[in-house]
């Protein structure tokens, strides 16, 4: 497929990571920030092919993983009730809340339906008007886009039966919150790369200047990922710290305005919880005030939520960098796709998952 | 859920106000929303991100990050430092 087998070419990667051996003299620690790269990096073997010096640590950027337990459980509390349609993206349906899933409220009876795009939400409540369809607003800046036009839409088509649960988080407060810690080992940044197709990278000169870190958008493929890792190695080795793009097909500096404009309409900036992290402000999305009819936390009062998570999970220190996913004493035994204690062993995205999947043989041989 | 695909577009159609699209993924055809790329076009590449064109694929950027990565190689070879390695091409799933 175009722009897709050309960047999986081995022979470029092999260059590449033979230039990064050649250029680095010392060790450094560089985190990827989106969990599609995590999985890139642990299918296509990428770790394995880097100069021991380079470290790759895993970032904060699975959606799934973050999204804070109290509103996995405001999910399943109102998926339950029988006159909810709720709609959600799949990668959802698993993600444990303090009791259960989506999955086993289905089983007992919860009209949940998987839809691919959030507008496929909107022609649910469409066809259903004796219905309420709700639909899990959940991601970082890449869904965002398409979430808020989904509010739009029903608001255009003046449905009142349409409502969101919203649970959208940044980027950039995330990168600034692991960097101002003092456990903080994190020396330069991979961007994720179509969070910043649709946001640009101008958000993050001032965090590489204020902090000192090398930011890099990078893509998804082999190839974009080990061209991001030796840009970022280059910057780091000439005691450069700038905002750069090593994902030009698909990045521009000012991103996608058309987007921007829609997410600015129906969103403004909100305090987040993320899940095994905590408060970071101003670090999300939530609907604006003349977007309120359409709240699902309003529409359908949720109270008595009393989160429990799971004592055995590390899953927050793995999401800021501290510990990798075979440091957890749960991880593949007690915690395993089929039966997650936290979510970064759900997600599609989620760092454990992926070394379940990628790395259980090294995991167990440690 | 952030995985964007590259697609190519290959039908454009306006549904509820909305510029619509059928984006086709190496012999699978999905439909997209366009409203957020108004500068492309039928036969243009998109990165579809949950039924949304998020970036025009810029062919002449994707080029030139190919086209880098292989004077990287040339030159390493001019100095002979292409020395043998091993075959990664197993690692590398293709």
């Amino acid at each position: 497929m175009k722009y897709i087998d050309e960047y999986r070419d081995a022979e470029l990667v092999k260059k590449a990571a033979d230039e990064i051996a050649r250029i680095v003299t010392k060790p450094w620690v560089l985190m990827e920030i989106c969990g599609g790269q995590t999985h890139s990096i642990m299918r296509y073997g990428i770790d394995q092919l880097l100069p021991p010096e380079i470290e790759l640590v895993h970032g904060p950027g699975c959606p799934v993983c973050v999204t804070p337990l109290e509103l996995i459980d405001k999910a399943l509390a109102i998926a339950s009730r029988p006159e909810v349609i709720f709609t959600s993206y799949g990668d959802m349906l698993r993600v444990p809340g303090s009791s259960k899933d989506l999955f086993s409220v289905r089983a007992a009876g919860g009209d949940i339906r998987v839809v691919y795009s959030p507008l496929d939400a909107v022609r649910i409540a469409q066809e259903n008007e004796d219905r309420e369809v709700v639909f899990f607003a959940i991601g970082f800046e890449t869904t965002a886009p398409a979430n808020a036009m989904s509010v739009l839409q029903a608001s255009t088509l003046g449905l009142s039966n349409f409502s969101v649960l919203v649970s959208h988080v940044c980027v950039p407060p995330a990168m600034e919150a692991i960097l101002s810690s003092p456990e903080n080992r994190v020396q330069a940044y991979l961007a994720a790369g179509h969070v910043c197709a649709v946001m640009g990278f101008w958000e993050y000169a001032p965090i590489a200047s204020k902090y000192q870190v090398p930011i890099v958008v990078t893509g998804f493929e082999p190839v974009d990922i080990m061209q991001g890792i030796l840009a970022t190695v280059k910057q780091l080795e000439n005691g450069q710290a700038t905002a750069a793009n090593a994902y030009a097909r698909a990045v521009t500096f000012e991103g996608n305005k058309p987007a921007q404009a829609v997410i600015n309409k129906v969103f403004h900036q909100v305090d987040r919880k993320w899940r095994g992290i905590g408060v970071i402000p101003k670090s999300g999305w939530g609907l604006r005030p003349e977007y309120a009819d359409f709240d699902a936390e309003k529409r359908f009062s949720v109270e008595d939520i009393h989160p429990e998570e799971s004592s055995l999970c590390i899953a927050g220190q793995i999401l800021l960098g501290l510990k990798k996913p075979g440091d957890c004493s749960a991880f593949g035994k007690e915690c395993t796709p089929e039966h997650p204690l936290g979510a970064t062993m759900v997600s599609s995205e989620g760092a454990c998952a992926a070394y379940y999947r990628y790395r259980l043989d090294l995991v167990q041989e440690q | 859920m952030c995985l964007g695909i590259p697609g190519k577009i290959v039908a454009v159609y306006e549904t509820n106000g909305l510029r619509m699209g059928k984006v086709d993924f190496g012999g699978v055809t999905r439909e997209a929303c366009l409203d957020y790329v108004p500068e492309a076009d039928i036969g243009d590449y998109t990165i579809i991100h949950v039924g949304f064109a998020i970036s025009k694929v810029s062919e002449e950027d994707a080029q030139e990050t190919l086209k880098i990565l292989r004077e990287i190689a040339d030159i390493e070879e001019e100095l002979g430092m292409n020395e043998e390695y091993p075959d990664i091409s197993e690692t590398i799933e293709r």
